[in-house]
């Protein structure tokens, strides 16, 4: 099986000089969800915010088959759903409807097109009826609900996911663990959650210092940096 | 200072809204041209920014407290016309949804604060830039309130809102009061801004160092605004200088206008309206004036 | 919060909220202009523009008592300058200033209670006010609840530990401000990598029209006239 994404020996530094990632090389198949793991500025989101290039460091990236370069941008951004970690910051339009719209007309779509794309991607997170309410409304589980529909409503092959428990209420997390389970495309996920991992996740590597050190099934990963909250 | 509606008479508002208008669109199109759109979430950000930073009261003494006004402060953070496209924006909102300043009063509300207010905050950070910062910076923000308020007072007054000597002493030394702590408030804000994120801070700001240039810019707009003020206060002054511009400048502002009669007043008053909006849009083209010529320096 | 309770109003459903947004513009701009060119002693008419807006407030189906009190924010503002002038021997003016400026609060409150923020911006863009000037105004408006939501949780924690007494000491609002700015400007780069993400192509999509049907016209219609006859008879 072909990977949909492949990056290899990725390596990235901030302005002030610090080393985010250092040679980091990770494939995802179709339809698996893997998590990353690791400490707080270990160099996950940075990963992840190289995969349709948000961020630009050195080495190579390929998604869906595409190389990633400037002309490759629109179609990568595409395949890539992602869903940041403050719904606040990727909520950014007056309406929920306008919110999930945004994505489909950025990719040319009329508006009466966006329109029902969207009404199919809140409806499919269980959002349907919302539509004229404004973000500020939603309780942090329906804002992130709002926010994977704003990524399903472009028709994504892969789900990038950054930390999507913060803030939620145990029903909630729940209620997000079963709605990203039915979803069929491949994920990534970064998270500090164990249980919500648990759930999802056939897949685990580990980041520390801006390398992978590890890779794995969640629980031997789990077991092996004591990844979780044990008295 | 935000002008009620109720407050201006209408050639006044009425003149100061088209000003307004016209201002807003030839800004818009300059900040366009400035502006990445994909810098546009920032400048609405900063703008909600300063709304939000009102609620931190700074404490002056005597169980009162100040809070940041904010003109150059989004001038030295985002250039002068984005600063004044984004204290629009803030005007707009705390009129629609704050009931703070009036719907007919805006035009001169973004005259006073979004563009002279603006401008004459972003002067000296541009004249004096680099090391004298923190003058740079007090000096703007001081200017920045002190100009707005005393254009908010000129209009006032040219429309014939009663203000004696008594209370337009005690109004000056209010807003030179709150000009001051405007100024000490921007500079304590970007130093501690500068001590969170040192590099942010030294890549703003200091397009040329001209402090000759600089003091005369500044003095000639703090002038003009102090003039316009007491001119429009004594209206025998304007008067005469009305007189002087002759019938014919007299007729071209009153006779559109001269269905509507101020009680007792008439057409004298039309004369000294004309005058002291006139006299504000000279100080508005002054401001203007300096950031082109500041510009074409760069 | 004053806003988020006027927002809460804007999204609630009444024959008022329901009209376009550029009629209930045109109505307010009407309104607030007749009372604006009405001499200032003519009290009559002045009840008759307060009629107006509150028969608007009645369609609305909004608190008219909580609508009053919180146009009344204006009112020191306004009995500073309207005492000034009374003492200076002209009361005529003083009461206009008062009535006025109230007027103009009051609906200017009635027009924001029962119109979405974004459809009143809506409406000005459709006016020709610059798209640019609209955006800003979009996402300062959408970002005004978080971050003041923010400013707010920050003066809660300085009270805790101030003992309830005041805010901040110079120093620690210095402090704040600078965090509050700091944070603000990493959410706006948040923000810019969100859109980004979800391919932003260099230009904001045009917002949809809104919709006109003839009872906004008559609606319309009947305000300015309402307006202009009280202005003409006074």
């Amino acid at each position: 099986m072909t990977p949909v994404i492949r990056a290899a020996n990725l390596t990235f530094s901030y302005d002030d000089g610090t080393r985010a990632l250092d040679g980091v090389s990770f494939e995802l198949y179709p339809g698996e969800c893997v998590a990353l793991l690791g400490a707080n500025g270990s160099g996950k989101t940075t990963f992840a915010l190289h995969l349709n290039g948000l961020l630009t460091g050195e080495g190579e990236i390929e998604v869906c088959g595409m190389e990633l370069s400037k002309e490759n941008l629109p179609p990568i951004r595409r395949k890539i759903g992602m869903v940041f970690q403050d719904s606040d910051e990727q909520l950014f339009m007056p309406t929920v409807l306008e919110d999930v719209m945004f994505g489909p007309l950025n990719m040319g779509l009329t508006p009466d097109q966006a329109g029902a794309r969207a009404r199919t991607a809140l409806e499919r997170v269980g959002m349907a009826g919302l539509e004229a309410k404004a973000p500020y409304h939603l309780s942090a589980g329906q804002k992130r609900r709002v926010a994977v529909a704003g990524v399903l409503a472009m028709n994504p092959e892969i789900l990038v996911l950054d930390e999507p428990t913060t803030y939620l209420d145990p029903p909630a997390e729940r209620d997000l663990a079963v709605l990203l389970r039915e979803l069929p495309q491949a994920k990534i996920l970064i998270s500090h959650d164990m249980p919500f991992v648990r759930a999802l996740a056939s897949r685990a590597v580990f980041f520390e210092r801006g390398r992978i050190v590890a890779e794995g099934c969640v629980n031997e990963i789990v077991e092996r940096f004591g990844w979780d909250l044990q008295l | 200072m935000h002008i009620p509606d109720g407050f201006l008479t209408p050639p006044v508002w009425a003149t100061l809204d088209f000003a307004g208008l016209a201002s807003v669109s030839l800004l818009a199109r300059k900040a366009r041209a400035e502006v990445d759109e994909s810098r546009i979430p920032l400048l609405g950000v900063m703008g909600a920014f300063v709304f939000a930073a009102q609620m931190i009261n700074f404490p002056v003494g005597l169980g009162t407290s100040g809070h940041l006004v904010g003109g150059a402060l989004l001038a030295f953070i985002l250039g002068p016309a984005a600063a004044a496209m984004v204290m629009t924006a803030i005007l707009a909102i705390q009129a629609l949804v704050f009931q703070d300043g009036g719907i007919l009063a805006l035009g001169p509300n973004v005259l006073n604060m979004a563009f002279a207010g603006v401008f004459a905050g972003y002067l000296p950070v541009h004249f004096l830039g680099g090391r004298s910062r923190r003058a740079a910076l007090f000096a703007g923000a001081f200017l920045s309130v002190m100009v707005s308020a005393l254009m908010a007072l000129s209009e006032l007054l040219i429309s014939g809102v009663r203000m004696p000597a008594g209370a337009l002493w005690i109004s000056l030394a209010l807003f030179a009061v709150s000009a001051l702590l405007e100024g000490v408030i921007t500079v304590a804000a970007v130093e501690a801004i500068g001590r969170l994120q040192p590099s942010w801070v030294k890549s703003r700001g200091g397009g040329m160092r001209a402090p000759a240039l600089a003091i005369i810019a500044l003095t000639a707009v703090f002038l003009a605004s102090v003039g316009i003020t007491f001119a429009s206060a004594s209206p025998d002054g304007l008067e005469k200088l009305i007189e002087r511009a002759g019938p014919a400048g007299r007729n071209l502002f009153a006779a559109p206008l001269a269905e509507y009669q101020w009680q007792g007043l008439g057409g004298e008053w039309m004369g000294k309206a004309a005058a002291g909006v006139l006299g504000v849009g000279f100080v508005f083209v002054l401001c203007i004036g300096f950031a082109r010529l500041a510009r074409s320096k760069k | 919060m004053h806003h988020v309770i006027v927002e809460r109003w804007s999204r609630r459903r009444s024959w008022m909220h329901a009209r376009d947004a550029r009629v209930k513009l045109a109505a307010l701009v009407a309104l607030i202009a007749a009372s604006a060119t009405t001499p200032p002693s003519h009290w009559t008419a002045a009840l008759f523009y307060g009629a107006l807006a509150l028969a608007g407030v009645l369609a609305a189906r909004l608190p008219v008592h909580s609508l009053l009190s919180r146009a009344a924010l204006v009112l020191p503002f306004s009995a500073t300058f309207a005492a000034v002038n009374w003492l200076a021997g002209d009361p005529a003016r003083a009461s206009a200033l008062l009535w006025k400026s109230y007027l103009s609060a009051f609906s200017v409150l009635l027009f924001v209670s029962c119109t979405p923020l974004a459809d009143a911006l809506r409406a000005l863009e459709w006016c020709r006010v610059p798209s640019l000037l609209i955006l800003i105004a979009q996402f300062l408006y959408r970002y005004l609840f978080v971050i003041s939501e923010q400013a707010q949780h920050m003066r809660l924690a300085a009270q805790c530990r101030a003992g309830g007494n005041h805010d901040w000491t110079f120093r620690g609002a210095a402090a704040a401000l600078s965090v509050l700015f700091v944070r603000s400007y990493s959410r706006a780069d948040g923000i810019r990598q969100a859109m980004n993400a979800r391919g932003f192509a260099g230009r904001f999509p045009a917002l949809a029209a809104p919709r006109f049907t003839w009872i906004d016209g008559v609606f319309g219609a009947a305000a300015i006239a309402a307006c202009a006859g009280v202005r003409v008879m006074a």
